[in-house]
């Protein structure tokens, strides 16, 4: 077995963490980008909100807030704070190599 | 084809009245203009923050809606069922339609509390109260004056809202309330807000931050208001945090007029128009619009950047029906006057690109930015005036452009515009 290298030296990413060019990123960084927010079991209900992050971001170019996701994603907001207990907007979207969601204007 | 031209605006609020009143100007009198409206009643919404604290009196607030709207438009009372916008028509409640050949949706945003549990059904009374309604800041007032002390907590539930100011500007009101009543030392101010700080701007976030602290006043950051308990006196978020309040002060969660919601493919997951954020043409159809608060734009929903749209939507109306390109953009500009007590406000002023600076506005000689002064307090109470007599006219103030003027700001970065 060899070993998979995810190398996450060349990412450009803001005071807050958040991903400067969302080009970047890659499906194979997220299981290593989730450790380093503290989730390490990565279930399918955390795949389904970081991919509807992504394709939100790449249709209309912001990531949606914590209540547009409650409505258009399928998980409950009670969820989505049980699968990203420190707040599932931002750290979805840190996973998903997205810039911060523009919702608060 | 021969029919005549219908331009049809739903929303007779700031920005229907507007542009209504811009676009009878620059149209020919063969184009009809229609508002549309459920109420008959135009509120003057920045007056709402005083109310509560006996220093407006909600019946000056409002006036007749129709007044506003100058000869030659059309304005029909009416309940909108859905929009078609296939077939192009306005479906109204008991079965009229309306035809449109352009489409202005102009119906602002709605107060949704019943989407919050313990928000839903008892109405605005006992210990939580809101100020973002005539009715909510008319029972706050006599709470208020009531009050003789304890924790008054004042909770935005989520983002977008009307104004994103005003729940800060309650909070120095109140410390400015209480002061002149004596007890100030007997009452606990908390702002309660789903932000990771005062405001969402860098450079005004941390000015802002520091004034509430210097009035003693405690920040609640990151909270997601999950619930309202009125028996128990007490918020809790998504994330399980808890907050006491003897008084809470309630801005409920907002949402796009409900027809939006009922009509297939006209709004986002929240009824806000999907909308280009330079031309205002919606993303929807090519002859529908929107401004203000209805459109889903990256801006304040606020009546500043409304004022400042309606320049940029008129002409590119005018444009479109005479198939010309939409070349009028709006650049994002907002500015609004933060009443911080004592008789005193700041001022702050951006776009898209360019954050609130500290200097002066509109020019190096000006109202002070960022900066607590009584002269920014007197333009807020002027601007009371401009607003019936200019603004909802559909003219500009003078010295006020739709486009962001940098002359006179600090540190503006390169490039900036």
């Amino acid at each position: 077995m060899t070993t998979a290298t995810v190398d996450l030296t060349d990412i450009a990413r803001n005071d807050e963490g958040f991903f400067l060019d969302p080009e970047q990123w890659t499906e194979a960084m997220v299981p290593a980008l989730a450790m380093f927010e503290g989730i390490i079991d990565l279930t399918d209900r955390h795949w389904q909100i970081i991919r509807f992050m992504r394709s939100e971001y790449l249709e209309k170019g912001t990531g949606p807030t914590v209540r547009v996701l409650g409505k258009a994603s399928g998980v409950s907001i009670k969820e989505l704070y049980q699968l990203f207990p420190k707040g599932p907007a931002k750290i979805a979207a840190r996973i998903a190599g997205i810039p911060k969601p523009r919702g608060c204007i | 084809m021969n029919h005549p031209t219908h331009v049809l605006i739903l929303g007779g609020g700031t920005g229907g009245t507007i542009t209504a009143n811009r676009l009878r100007r620059m149209l020919p009198s063969s184009i009809d203009i229609t508002v549309i409206d459920s109420s008959d009643t135009h509120v003057y919404q920045p007056g709402l923050l005083f109310v509560p604290f006996g220093l407006a009196d909600p019946d000056e607030l409002m006036r007749p809606l129709d007044r506003q709207l100058h000869r030659g438009i059309t304005y029909i009372r009416a309940t909108i069922d859905t929009v078609d916008t296939v077939r192009k028509q306005v479906r109204l409640a008991g079965g009229r339609t309306a035809a449109y050949d352009v489409l202005v949706v102009a119906t602002g945003a709605r107060l949704m509390p019943e989407e919050t549990e313990g928000l839903n059904g008892a109405g605005w009374e006992k210990n939580v109260f809101t100020f973002y309604s005539i009715d909510g800041a008319r029972a706050l007032a006599p709470a208020l004056a009531a009050f003789t002390g304890g924790s008054l907590v004042v909770n935005v539930v989520d983002m977008p809202i009307k104004c994103p100011v005003a729940p800060l500007e309650f909070c120095f009101l109140a410390d400015w309330f209480f002061r002149e009543k004596g007890i100030r030392d007997d009452v606990e101010l908390t702002l309660v807000t789903p932000l990771d700080g005062a405001f969402t701007k860098p450079v005004a976030s941390r000015r802002l931050g520091e004034l509430l602290e210097s009035k003693g006043i405690k920040v609640v950051t990151e909270f997601n208001t999950e619930s309202v308990d009125r028996d128990a006196g007490k918020l809790t978020s998504y994330d399980g945090r808890e907050v006491n309040f003897d008084l809470a002060v309630v801005v409920p969660l907002h949402g796009g007029a409900a027809f939006v919601g009922r009509s297939p493919g006209l709004g986002d997951e929240l009824g806000f128009i999907p909308t280009d954020q330079h031309t205002l043409q919606s993303r929807v159809a090519p002859e529908i619009f929107a401004i203000g608060d209805a459109a889903g734009l990256p801006v304040s929903k606020a009546g500043s950047v409304t004022h400042f749209e309606g320049e940029v939507l008129s002409e590119n109306i005018r444009r479109f029906l005479a198939g010309e390109n939409l070349d009028a953009s709006y650049d994002g500009h907002a500015n609004c006057f933060i009443e911080t007590g004592f008789g005193k406000a700041v001022l702050i002023d951006f776009n898209y690109e360019t954050e609130p600076l500290t200097g002066h506005y509109p020019s190096r000689v000006g109202l002070p930015l960022l900066k607590e002064s009584h002269l920014n307090h007197l333009g807020k109470l002027m601007f009371q005036w401009f607003y019936w007599h200019t603004l909802l006219p559909g003219h500009a103030i003078p010295g006020i452009t739709s486009d962001m003027p940098i002359a006179g700001k600090h540190n503006v970065p390169v490039g900036a515009k």
